[in-house]
């Protein structure tokens, strides 16, 4: 469960950053992206996957907060 | 000799490795890459930041070098004890040309050395009573000193001293930010973790004070500079240059930077971030808590100059986006001067880079400016994001090395036949005994600035000043030139 920094981009595209692994990724797909709630499974360009439990309401970004990654 | 094609440069790759037993060829060879542009991401194409083979020559430094060299040593108000034995703090003393204004001794303290020096009962019996009682002396024998920072040597975190306590305690009698960094030198592969250690120390003990006091009169256009670490007065010219356009410079660091200069940092608009590598842990933090945006910019020749002002003033109003033009415009007889005087004496030269953090992608520009080509470039630290940028400035089918050993770089080099190498001292003889024009870029091989429209004309004169310099044509001793030698020689003196 990796501390994850979430950061907008010159593009208003969102970053995913985990310091601990030097990894930036750029947020393909959010499941819930809301004004209600943001979280649930996260796909990063990459192909990879996490997932997180759907803040509601949706934070401010940059923030940092913890992601699991989904298997499979 | 011609550019390698891919093919060849791959198979070049091959024939170094050969040497190398399996199981380190295998390592090796992921750290050695032909680069592609069209990648976007370079962990497809090289690994970085991993520990260094046994038995190798490597360049690498270590966590201390990384905290006390690089980020808190520039800091020139405070004072830096190098806290363990003397030896680590004496022999990296004054090695980086961080200029500073101030009067050594009095009210900086950028090129002494302060030690605890520890001796043998400090290790058996711990050096926490040393540690305070010099803190009290240097209270004493330099009272104008702003802070003080403890950098940890290797035995302080083997015998487990709390230089944390010892800190905060004298901290609190002084009144002065006193910063405990736990930047032992065993910790992490190289330098990198040092500066990650340091931008977490600098988060935690000095970034805070001014939190609650808003007596700092803050206007729009504050910005700061970090990671310029003003080696041979790099942050000079550029200081002028984001003053000249009208942002007012509330902080810079580490270079000629101040304690209260880094209690500032959060009250400005935008964060510049020169070396990436080095202080991004705090550009994020920063972002995070204080909603500081930061942005990379590039000051090294006149091209990415005018890309970074421009890219700068766009996150301010027109007033500013209208000076950046009029001091591109300004520059410009002066830079197009420097070039129209180099340019011919220098283009189609070729360069092999292989540096610290930045430089390695920074430079690359100020190359180009001058009609010159970066065919190798590598980093002795970086990490994977570091060439996700570097892939986009290199050109096809060119090498990128990440932590390459001394025997490689020698055989890309003779294979290569570069008319310019940029490494660091350790590489530079060597090079030069090769026949090979050679620039020390960790330090601007004691020249320098190097940033801003007056550091580029510096830049293009040591270049060209190195690589047309009349010795390398005298590499062979006079009694081993063939006649045919002579007599064009001859020639063409007469």
């Amino acid at each position: 469960m990796p501390s994850v920094m979430i950061r907008r981009n010159d593009d208003g595209g969102l970053l995913f950053y985990v310091a601990k692994k030097d990894m930036e990724e750029t947020i393909a797909a959010v499941e819930h992206d809301s004004a209600e709630q943001w979280g649930g499974e996260v796909e990063l360009t990459d192909g990879s996957r996490w997932y997180i439990d759907p803040i509601s309401p949706p934070p401010a970004f940059p923030t940092t907060l913890r992601f699991k990654r989904v298997e499979g | 000799m011609a550019t390698l094609s891919r093919e060849e440069a791959q198979a070049l790759i091959q024939e170094v490795l050969e040497v190398y037993p399996d199981k380190a060829k295998k390592d090796r060879a992921k750290h050695l890459a032909v680069n592609d542009p069209s990648i976007d991401q370079s962990k497809k194409c090289i690994t970085s930041n991993r520990k260094s083979q046994p038995g190798v020559m490597t360049i690498r430094g270590c966590a201390y070098a990384g905290s006390r060299g690089v980020v808190w040593g520039p800091v020139k108000d405070m004072i830096h004890i190098s806290h363990g034995p003397v030896g680590c703090g004496q022999y990296s003393r004054g090695g980086r040309r961080n200029y500073y204004v101030g009067l050594t001794g009095v009210n900086s303290f950028g090129t002494m050395n302060f030690t605890s020096d520890f001796q043998e009962r400090d290790i058996v019996f711990g050096g926490d009573k040393k540690l305070d009682k010099l803190i009290s002396e240097i209270e004493t024998l330099f009272p104008l000193s702003k802070g003080i920072s403890v950098q940890s040597e290797c035995p302080i975190g083997l015998i487990g001293d709390d230089i944390e306590a010892v800190s905060k305690k004298k901290g609190k009698e002084l009144n002065k930010p006193v910063v405990p960094v736990r930047c032992e030198g065993f910790r992490g592969v190289s330098q990198s973790l040092g500066h990650h250690i340091a931008n977490d120390a600098i988060r935690d003990w000095v970034l805070h004070r001014r939190d609650t006091d808003n007596s700092f009169e803050q206007t729009p256009y504050d910005v700061c500079i970090t990671g310029d670490y003003n080696i041979g007065g790099d942050i000079w010219p550029s200081r002028l240059l984001l003053e000249e356009i009208g942002l007012r410079v509330v902080a810079q660091m580490p270079g000629d930077g101040t304690v209260s200069e880094m209690e500032l940092i959060p009250k400005v608009k935008l964060n510049l971030v020169h070396c990436y590598r080095s202080v991004n842990y705090l550009a994020r933090h920063l972002e995070e808590k204080y909603g500081i945006p930061w942005m990379e910019y590039n000051f090294f020749g006149p091209t990415k100059i005018a890309e970074s002002l421009r890219k700068i003033a766009a996150r301010f109003d027109e007033t500013i986006q209208a000076n950046a033009e009029r001091v591109i415009e300004q520059y410009r007889a002066q830079y197009e001067a420097v070039i129209a005087k180099y340019r011919p004496r220098l283009e189609g030269r070729k360069v092999m880079l292989y540096v610290g953090g930045l430089r390695p992608r920074h430079v690359i520009g100020a190359y180009e400016d001058l009609g010159m080509e970066v065919v190798g470039t590598g980093y002795e630290f970086a990490h994977n994001d570091d060439y996700d940028r570097t892939i986009k400035e290199m050109g096809d089918a060119t090498l990128l090395y990440d932590d390459i050993t001394g025997y490689e770089l020698e055989e890309f080099v003779k294979r290569v036949r570069p008319d310019l190498i940029g490494s660091g001292i350790k590489e530079k003889y060597i090079f030069q005994k090769m026949g090979i024009p050679f620039r020390q870029m960790h330090s601007w091989d004691y020249s320098g600035p190097y940033h801003g429209y007056d550091g580029f004309s510096i830049f293009a004169r040591d270049m060209d000043m190195t690589v047309n310099n009349p010795c390398w044509s005298m590499m062979q001793a006079p009694w081993l030139k063939s006649a045919a030698d002579d007599s064009s020689a001859m020639a063409a003196s007469a």
